[in-house]
């Protein structure tokens, strides 16, 4: 008998009663204003969260925010002649000089300052966390309350996702927090109010 | 009976040699239990998240079969190879087998203590792999040649000072730089050439989805994702327990998993591993190694509905004053004292004992685990099983007959008195295991009893 068959039989024999699923298993977050909640918990983790009104906003802020800044990288059309980084590569490896990586991502949850990114705008996987400085851009309208609400629109997910919530950090050396652990040493994110 | 491991009690008798060391231990780890209790005061619904929290997983125990199947048969669908080991040794084999078949022999690794239970690291490198752990705290004991202390806290017995001396003689840091800032980007800087370098990484597994066959790797610093999306073959690897049945039940879990460990309201990563990227091989190892064992015994099982958030351990009087490694096992504290005996009784029949069943672990766990009921019933068993020293098992048959006879009770009571007025060095010394890291109260001139019976006569 091969192993995945002795485990299934033993937990078979040994496994307890059945019990049923909860029937509530979404609560409700009710904040007074959810972009609030979501800029103060952003806060917490050290992120700015700017907003731009348009595209052409968001390049002049963006063009300020990292100006001097050398292998730059975005998913974002508008802004591909403020790029200078190709992210039309197949080796994932050769992102690894990328200083800023300017990303569109899907939405954000206020009570963790999580954004969604996955593979539906994201040409390689490893750009969020081989970038040195990071910087998302969700549309403005497009924050939830909380993880229940999250999942309500991941219904349909895509091969790869990830909620990120603040730069990388560690605080394994005596409980000292220290940001740019592996992944990116900065983040920042841009609430789009139209143009996505 | 044979011991190849330092019991808990000798082992925190090490611990507790330096007083200012062991203080600072338990403040820092006190300060993080404060930490998580401020964070789950935001929510209202803590409790009712808990509550929802420990049904589903009792829903996953009595499914446990019809789960894995699903999702073996959903991440097959999407392109990743499910692999099942019944025992550690089959867990390593499955892995090196992987590696060779590639020609691969050097692996970049982030957090998961199941390979620490597995003790992979040390079966690879025998066989010729080099093995680099990735978490920065879990680099720092792999320097040390030790294991991580904490399940999320791997190297919090150590001070800044012992990890810059490390860096300094193995990552070349100047010589007595204590900087948690400068120390953190030498390793960043150490570990990013091991991410760019190395074709195989392997991951931990923080839950699997059933109805997906997706799962999900939570992370602070982002060395599993480095990890996994450089390199051209995954190996994620789980016990079968990490098994949630929907999608949509993360929700709950990630809602509770980083406020309970560290107090974040998320951790910075929550990746969802779905299907491999275009060219990589994703492997999926789901390991039993008794925990089938443990779903079956009743008083007991209830410990695999553990979602590895340490809340037990920062919270636990025993383990703040002992430290991690007292425990010999991979996971310690409370939960690693409920679970080791399952895995080896005589060699962990300690670890039930290394607590005051204080009951703290059960009310800051995010799953209702009834902890310290478990290591009081792990106690009877392992007593019936003469798994406990005898002397131990003396002392509380003596302590019973002198607690069921009154006049006995009462006799040896003023006995107990009267010498330690007379003669205290009898007990103030360093036989008197009571008397370690104590002073011997004062004894009273007479008890409670005589006391009141006294005053009522009066």
């Amino acid at each position: 008998m091969s192993s995945r068959e002795k485990i299934l039989q033993q937990i078979k024999l040994n496994k307890p009663a059945e019990t049923e699923l909860p029937s509530r298993i979404n609560f409700d977050s009710n904040y007074e204003n959810t972009e609030v909640k979501f800029i103060e918990t952003l806060a917490a983790v050290y992120t700015e969260v700017i907003v731009a009104t348009s595209l052409a906003d968001l390049k002049m802020k963006v063009s300020e925010m990292y100006t001097g800044v050398v292998n730059r990288a975005t998913t974002i059309p508008f802004l591909s002649d403020w790029a200078d980084f190709s992210l039309n590569i197949s080796d994932p490896h050769d992102l690894e000089t990328i200083e800023i990586a300017v990303l569109q991502a899907e939405f954000g949850v206020a009570e963790n300052g999580a954004v969604w990114i996955s593979d539906n705008h994201l040409p390689h996987r490893a750009l969020p966390f081989i970038t040195q400085n990071l910087a998302f851009v969700i549309p403005r309208n497009k924050i939830v309350n909380n993880m229940h609400d999250a999942y309500q629109i991941l219904a349909d997910t895509t091969g790869w996702g990830c909620f990120i919530s603040g730069p990388s950090k560690t605080a394994d050396i005596e409980q000292s927090l220290v940001i740019g652990a592996h992944g990116a040493r900065s983040l920042v994110i841009f609430l789009l109010e139209e143009g996505f | 009976m044979s011991k190849s491991v330092i019991e808990h009690s000798v082992a925190s008798e090490t611990f507790n040699k330096d007083e200012s060391y062991v203080n600072w231990h338990d403040e820092t780890l006190w300060f993080v239990r404060q930490k998580r209790d401020k964070s789950a005061m935001q929510l209202p619904e803590w409790e009712e998240l808990r509550e929802t929290a420990s049904q589903i997983k009792h829903y996953v125990l009595s499914h446990m079969d019809d789960l894995l199947q699903s999702f073996e048969a959903k991440a097959k669908e999407n392109g990743i190879h499910v692999h099942w080991a019944a025992d550690a040794a089959e867990h390593n084999e499955i892995v090196l087998g992987l590696l060779k078949k590639h020609n691969i022999d050097k692996l970049v690794k982030s957090k998961s203590m199941l390979t620490e239970e597995c003790h992979m690291n040390d079966f690879l490198i025998q066989n010729g792999v080099d093995v680099i752990d990735s978490d920065l705290g879990e680099r720092i004991v792999q320097l040390r040649n030790e294991p991580p202390s904490h399940i999320v806290l791997p190297a919090i017995h150590l001070k800044k000072k012992d990890i810059g001396d490390l860096f300094h003689e193995f990552l070349g840091t100047e010589a007595g730089a204590t900087d948690p800032q400068y120390l953190t980007e030498a390793a960043r800087q150490h570990l990013r050439d091991k991410f760019l370098t190395r074709r195989a990484a392997l991951t931990g597994v923080n839950f699997a989805v059933a109805e997906t066959g997706g799962f999900v790797v939570s992370t602070n610093e982002g060395n599993a994702d480095m990890g996994a999306h450089l390199a051209d073959i995954h190996i994620a690897c789980m016990g079968f327990e990490k098994i949630i049945p929907k999608q949509e039940h993360l929700g709950v879990f990630l809602r509770l998993l980083a406020r309970s460990a560290t107090g974040q309201p998320i951790t910075t990563y929550s990746s969802h591993f779905k299907t491999p990227r275009e060219g990589q091989e994703m492997h999926i190892v789901i390991l039993d190694s008794g925990r089938s064992a443990q779903l079956g015994r009743e008083d007991f099982r209830n410990s695999l509905k553990c979602i590895r958030c340490g809340a037990c351990m920062n919270t636990c009087p025993v383990y703040r004053r002992s430290g991690g490694h007292s425990y010999h096992n991979a996971v310690a504290g409370p939960i690693g004292s409920i679970l080791a005996p399952n895995l080896d009784m005589t060699k962990n029949a300690d670890l039930p004992f290394a607590s005051t069943l204080c009951g703290s672990c059960s009310n800051v766990c995010p799953v209702k685990i009834d902890i310290h009921e478990q290591l009081y019933k792990w106690r009877q068993v392992l007593v019936k099983g003469g798994y406990v020293p005898k002397g131990k098992e003396m002392g509380v048959k003596a302590m019973s007959v002198v607690l069921s006879n009154p006049r006995f009770y009462q006799w040896s009571g003023k006995l107990g008195r009267s010498v330690m007025r007379a003669m205290p060095f009898v007990v103030n010394n360093g036989l008197n295991p009571w008397y370690k890291q104590r002073e011997m109260p004062e004894a009273p001139t007479e008890s409670f009893r005589d006391w009141y019976v006294r005053n009522r006569r009066e």
